[in-house]
């Protein structure tokens, strides 16, 4: 089994917490795993990616090579289409559709625009799962709750290898106690948006 | 996470005394120690690098196991002590970890540990991933106590911020009971003393390099008359590229291959050994060429018929980090074996030709950064006057982008308040302004501003206090109290160091009130006629603080885009021609409402009691 997976976003929206957690499910599945992530200066609302390679063998390097990323986890379409470089030729994007503008955006004219990144995704990648996150932060009642929700969306998408129950039990052995049924809500939002997002995907590559 | 498996191998260790100075990629590996520490391990964040070397070095010549922490530019502060140290020596194991950072991703130099344990002759290791690092840390201890010399642990940003499992000792060297310092002129560095020790340090180091020959985390293996040689994570790179040559199905050349964990002393019969047979080597490394020239002297020096190629021959890039289409393109070439990388396969192509363009994202000041508010109140009350805008190492340093765009210089720590000094040598008529953060003010901002009043060079002092050591992860800091060991100590007062170093004008001032703010920022400028002035913006970072309610734009009112030209906030967005708040970043400072000259912007639960309609233009636009 091996499965690697980069996880794309902007510095503040959760996504060193989901690398670990994709980390500490695998480790607790009994295999091995390497992960990198951006911590420091690019935190501060930068471009953000971590690599989590998960595998029942040795691993060589945390940092995988372009075209190798089974999963893409975007969790902001322009970061996405950034990364897509990582992903192998039929690899998983799993997206947020919400983008967060760069700062001075206005200012530069560098706006872009969410639905034409998507579209990108979908020309390029093998399978695109594009979810709400936005609307699972609001149903669950969290703004922070967005990268759970995308672990989810990619679980149920069979994309990590692992299992809603053994992320679930990552979720409880890695957050602070009262925070835990909030994330498995939106854990469960991100699968079930992932659910519904699929005959969408399947319509797209009989185009 | 490699800093973790560092902070639990000195654990394992017996480690007595934990000192440094928080930056990146070294910050988590003090935590790691002070978390699990049950009482008998002193721990601290020390106000500087030198200042924890030398609170460690005190340790270690007491016979305790010391260790202090720090990135690489942290050792060009700690340098002094270290170098002397290096010939004083030690009596209890001193590991001094200085991470390293290729890219650079988060520092000012490329700088390579490596070629310092070289200059200062001391041993160095060199871990490849964070289960190595928990193993050599440990190896670390012992070999500095063994033979009496500071040692240098030099992991790179990809193993301190890898995640693996590592696998933990049962048992963990016990600290010695009680310990005393033993009185004698052997600790006392003099001109004799270092000619003697430096005597020692020369016979020494061959001693430990034969040592190193057979250390367990140096490798050799293979045959045949290439070689390949590796250290650190690019070990890692190319196992990968190995087995990606591997997969294309072609068999490779024979090789061998040398992986070297301690390379200063160098290791040279190992070195020898991997030599023999060959015609041709490449050297794959980040940073400096340190193994490829020891390798080429160490065939010079044997008179060997082999080509050592990497940097220098532009086999391997000279900055920046390896990666692993890098490092596969450099090994195919070497071996001749023809690699297509994956930028120009199939899914590559297409997105050259289709990709649709994105913006550059760098990181920012946050939404609600008291930092934002400083610079713009000195911007605002500095736009007619000539002013330099001096800045420093921390999260301000993101002034410099725009629309802030207010900081003109950045050198090092502390660099801030002298190289304005500088600055007003040379044009006297000017106003200069040095910001610095608080935890840099205690680092080394204080000699320099005592230098300034010395010298009466009049320069603005900005210190921008926002309660923490933000950019490095929230440590706390003299100003802050509270310590390492779960004490809170006296606050060291910043408006009272300054006052009693001779600052005459010293003010305090909240910079999330921007009226106020301008016109305490015109009361420093004119107050530098009396010589340095300083003025201090008190405000906690958003992350230490709590929220207050997000802001609101009424889009009917919307008219200026004066928070969209100005701030740079990351919470404001322009959407078709207006100003809107994400609720979600906002941390409600204020700041845009100050600025909005429509009165457009309100607390979101001020909003019902706003009127809608627009008021002319205030003022100070």
């Amino acid at each position: 089994m091996k499965a690697n997976i980069v996880i794309a976003g902007v510095g503040g929206q959760g996504t060193v917490l989901a690398g670990k957690l994709v980390a500490r499910a695998a480790m607790d599945a009994g295999l091995a795993v390497r992960t990198s992530e951006t911590i420091g200066m690019a935190q501060r609302g930068g471009s953000v990616v971590s690599h989590v390679r998960i595998s029942d063998g040795p691993i060589a390097s945390p940092l995988m090579p372009q075209g190798a990323a089974d999963t893409l986890l975007g969790f902001e379409p322009g970061e996405a289409v950034r990364c897509l470089p990582y992903l192998r030729p039929g690899g998983t994007v799993v997206v947020n559709a919400h983008t967060v503008a760069p700062v001075a955006a206005a200012l530069t004219h560098t706006e872009y625009s969410g639905p034409a990144m998507i579209d990108y995704l979908g020309k390029c990648g093998g399978r695109l799962v594009v979810i709400d996150g936005d609307a699972i932060c609001a149903e669950v009642g969290s703004a922070k709750v967005l990268n759970v929700a995308l672990i989810g969306a990619a679980a149920a998408a069979g994309a990590l290898g692992l299992t809603l129950e053994q992320i679930e039990e990552a979720l409880r052995k890695s957050l602070r106690p009262k925070l835990v049924d909030m994330n498995i809500q939106a854990l469960h939002a991100g699968a079930r948006a992932a659910g519904q997002a699929a005959p969408q995907e399947l319509q797209k590559e009989t185009q | 996470m490699g800093n973790e498996a560092i902070g639990l191998g000195a654990l394992a260790a017996g480690v007595r005394v934990v000192t440094g100075y928080p930056g990146t990629p070294s910050s988590e590996i003090l935590p790691t120690v002070s978390e699990r520490n049950s009482g008998n391990i002193h721990v601290e964040w020390s106000v500087n690098e030198k200042v924890a070397l030398e609170v460690a070095a005190g340790a270690a010549v007491a016979g305790a196991r010391s260790m202090v922490t720090m990135k690489q530019v942290g050792l060009n502060v700690a340098a002094d002590p270290l170098m002397s140290l290096a010939y004083l020596g030690v009596k209890g194991g001193m590991v001094v970890v200085v991470a390293d950072d290729p890219g650079p991703i988060s520092s000012q130099t490329e700088q390579d540990t490596r070629t310092f344990a070289l200059f200062s002759k001391l041993p160095v290791f060199d871990p490849a991933s964070p289960e190595e690092a928990y193993e050599m840390i440990i190896d670390a201890f012992e070999l500095s106590e063994r033979f009496g010399t500071p040692v240098l642990f030099r992991p790179t940003t990809r193993v301190c911020h890898g995640n693996a499992p590592v696998k933990l000792r049962e048992t963990l060297a016990a600290a010695p009971e009680s310990l005393r310092f033993k009185k004698d002129s052997r600790w006392v560095i003099f001109p004799r003393l270092s000619y003697e020790n430096h005597i020692k340090m020369e016979q020494r180091l061959p001693v430990i390099a034969e040592e190193f020959s057979s250390y367990r985390f140096n490798s050799l293996s293979g045959e045949g008359r290439l070689g390949l040689v590796t250290q650190g994570i690019s070990s890692g790179y190319v196992g990968e590229a190995l087995t990606i040559l591997g997969d294309l199905g072609q068999p490779l050349p024979a090789h061998k291959l040398l992986r070297v964990a301690t390379p200063h002393p160098f290791p040279k019969r190992l070195a020898l050994d991997f030599f023999d047979g060959l015609d041709r080597v490449l050297v794959i490394e980040e940073l400096d060429p340190f193994i490829e020239r020891e390798l080429q002297r160490l065939a010079g020096e044997q008179q060997l018929s082999v080509t050592v190629l990497g940097k220098a021959s532009g086999h391997i890039q000279v900055a920046g980090e390896n990666t692993v289409a890098a490092v596969t393109q450099a090994i195919a070439g070497f071996f001749g074996v023809p690699f297509v990388p994956a930028a120009s396969s199939p899914i590559g192509a297409t997105m050259l030709v289709e990709a649709p363009e994105l913006p550059g994202r760098p990181p920012v000041l946050c939404a609600g950064c008291s930092h934002r508010s400083a610079f713009i109140a000195v911007k605002r009350s500095m736009r007619k006057r000539r002013a330099i805008f001096s800045g420093d190492i921390g999260c301000y340093t993101l002034g410099n982008a725009k629309p802030l765009d207010m900081v003109d210089t950045c050198l090092c720590m502390g660099a801030g308040i002298t190289m304005a000094q500088g600055l007003h040598v040379v044009e006297p008529n000017a106003l200069h302004f040095a910001f610095i953060g608080d935890s840099t003010f205690f680092h080394s901002g204080i000699t320099g501003i005592i230098n300034a009043v010395y010298n009466r060079t009049p320069i603005v002092v900005v210190v921008l206090d926002n309660a923490t050591t933000a950019m490095t992860g929230l440590q706390p800091h003299p100003g802050t109290g509270d310590t390492m060991m779960g004490w809170v100590s006296q606050k060291v007062d910043i408006a009272a160091v300054l006052r009693a170093i001779g600052v005459k004008h010293v003010e305090k001032c909240d910079p999330l009130k921007l009226e106020e703010s301008m016109a305490a920022v015109v009361r420093a400028a004119d107050a530098t006629a009396d010589g340095v002035a300083a003025l201090i913006f008190e405000s906690p970072c958003i992350h230490v603080a709590p929220p207050a309610p997000s802001y609101i734009v009424d889009a009917e009112a919307c008219e200026c885009k004066e928070c969209i030209i100005r701030l740079g906030c990351p919470a404001i967005l322009s959407v078709n021609g207006k100003a809107v708040i994400d609720e979600t970043l906002c941390f409600g400072c204020d700041l845009c409402a100050q600025i909005c000259m429509f009165d457009a912007i309100s607390p979101f639960s001020l909003l019902s009691a706003k009127p809608l309609s627009p008021k002319p233009p205030s003022a100070t636009p």
